[in-house]
Parts: C-alpha cells; structure tokens; sequence
C-alpha cells in the first residue's frame, strides 16, 4: 500500500526529555565492546577535552530510533510496520552526546516513496537539548518490504544516492 | 585532540583492518543496552519463521561495531561529526561458539577543509558486503 505523500515534511513535538547518564554510556558501550576510555573514565573524557563521558557515535539511535516510531506506527501513514526493515542510517553531529544532557527529539518525515512495491520512509531526528542547542541529527531509513513473494531490487550502483531496498536489520 | 593529525593524513592511507567476532550473547548485551529486542536478532524460531537463514546481528550494532575502526585510530570518538551507512546484507550470528565474524577495512578517501576527513568503510561477514556507503566524517586536530 502506497504511503500518504502529505506526511512529508510533517513534524512532531518534542519527545519527553532524556536524562543521559554515565552508567547509561558505560552500558551501551560494554554493550557494542567498545573499550575506548573516553566512554568510561570521565578524566579521560575530560583530557579530550569534553565535560564529561561522551557517547558512542551511534548511541543516538536510542533516542531516535523510538522517537521515530510516533510516525512510522502512525495507523494514519499506513505503514505496515511488521514488515519494515532498516535500509540506512545517518547520525549528523553538531557535537557528541555527553552524560549530563537532557535531550529531547524532534522528528520530521524527510522522504516518502515506493521502490519495487516496497514502501520506503525516510525520518530525520532532530535530537536538542532541552536549552536547545542542536546535539545530533538522526537520519533513519525504514523500508517496508513488498508482500511476497517479493521481487528482487534491482541493483542499484554506489555513487547512485538511491536507498537499497533494505534487508531485515 | 586527535591520534592523527590533518597535515599528515593522506588520501589513500589504509587504517588497520580489524575483525570483529559477534556471537548471540553479544546481540542479547545489545538488545538490552539499546532497547531493540526485535526478536529476529535473538529468537531463531522467529527469525526463519520470517524468512530469514537464521538470528542476525542487529544493523545497528554492526554500524556500532564498524565504527570502532574509526574511534580507535582517530582515538577521540568525538571527533565523528558524520557516520553514516547502507544494510545492504544480514549479519546471519549461527548458535555455536563462534558466532559470525565482521571484517572491517577503512580507507581515507578525501580530505576537506577545516580538518575534516572522509573515511570510507567495507564490512564483510563471510562472503557477504554487509554494509554499503559506509562514511565517516572526522574532524582532526
């Protein structure tokens, strides 16, 4: 089912605002087996010259990839969410994410289109502390794979900035 | 400040290759730190039921893992000012001791003004190009 073309360029308010916390880093960083001090020695952090633990440059998709979620499972986009995959993704850095930001996203539907009878979303996370200052963009690409049997996607060459149609991630 | 300095970058320079071991317990740690519990990343019987070989790594934490390449030569990770990629193919993570395994090559593709390079990424597990139109922006000192 073809998506609604007028949720393009629709934003949506702010997320409720997120305590970033140390632990929190320490966590996700564990978590991705990044041994890098400056997510877990808050000297080290500070030696780099930042004011505390910073994130991992994709720790932003906690933020965002939930915040995308207002639109994507909006029933009235008619998204058919139990067939979306992850096609791209794109974090944008005005600075990194430091523990002690309160941040809050903005999303806004950046693309809407059909591929090979695949609906194919683009959302982009403005993520801001709640001073608002911009931290991060967040760029996600879903796609909702065609119903089967699904024809293949046509090869699309690298310097095409043309989105694949994506594989379950 | 950065491990590597702009004036003594160039284009070409190859950053040391790495390969990255995933096992499931590694996409259950990162179900839980990031909250993605789709379960096609830890439930075989789900993700074959959807189509797929078997559990695979969340794209994400390949994105994550990918990224390492970059962090640990530049050293200061918030030095990334732009990272971005294409799941072109799944990471298939297999139930046994070993898991799958993510090769990482990285290359400097360009150097721009103000410090900033581009760093072009390939990921392979197995024969697989796992992602595509892997960049990382980084600003040096």
């Amino acid at each position: 089912m073809a998506l609604d073309p007028s949720f393009v360029g629709r934003s949506y308010p702010p997320t409720p605002p997120y305590q970033v916390g140390r632990e929190k880093i320490r966590e996700f960083a564990a978590a991705i087996g990044d041994a890098n001090p400056a997510y877990t020695d808050v000297e080290a952090a500070r030696a780099l010259g930042h004011r505390d633990l910073i994130a991992p440059p994709t720790f932003a998709i906690v933020l965002s990839l939930g915040a995308s979620h207002q639109v994507v499972k909006d029933p009235a986009l008619g998204l058919d969410y139990s067939r979306v995959v992850h096609g791209e993704q794109r974090f944008s850095y005005t600075r990194p994410i430091v523990a002690g930001d309160e941040l809050s996203v903005v999303v806004t539907v950046e693309k809407i289109r059909s591929m090979a009878g695949s609906d194919i979303i683009t959302t982009r996370g403005d993520i801001v502390t709640t001073d608002g200052e911009a931290v991060c963009s967040a760029y996600s690409t879903l796609v909702s794979r065609a119903p089967d049997p699904a024809p293949e996607p046509t090869p699309v060459p690298e310097p095409t900035p043309v989105p694949e149609t994506g594989v379950p991630q | 400040m950065t491990l590597v300095t702009y004036d003594l970058v160039e284009v070409g320079e190859q950053l040391p290759n790495r390969s990255f071991p995933i096992t499931r317990a590694d996409l259950v740690r990162y179900a839980g730190a990031s909250g993605d519990f789709n379960p096609i990343h830890w439930n075989a019987r789900f993700a074959v039921g959807v189509g797929l070989p078997d559990v695979i790594a969340h794209g994400m934490f390949t994105m994550a893992t990918a990224a390492r390449l970059v962090t640990d030569w530049i050293g200061d990770p918030g030095a990334v000012v732009d990272y971005s990629v294409r799941f072109t193919k799944p990471v298939v993570v297999p139930d046994d001791e070993s898991g799958a395994m993510l090769d990482v090559e990285g290359v400097v593709a360009e150097k721009l003004e103000s410090g900033l390079v581009r760093i072009d990424l390939t990921a392979r597990s197995g024969d697989d190009k796992v992602l595509g139109m892997a960049r990382a922006t980084v600003r040096l000192s």
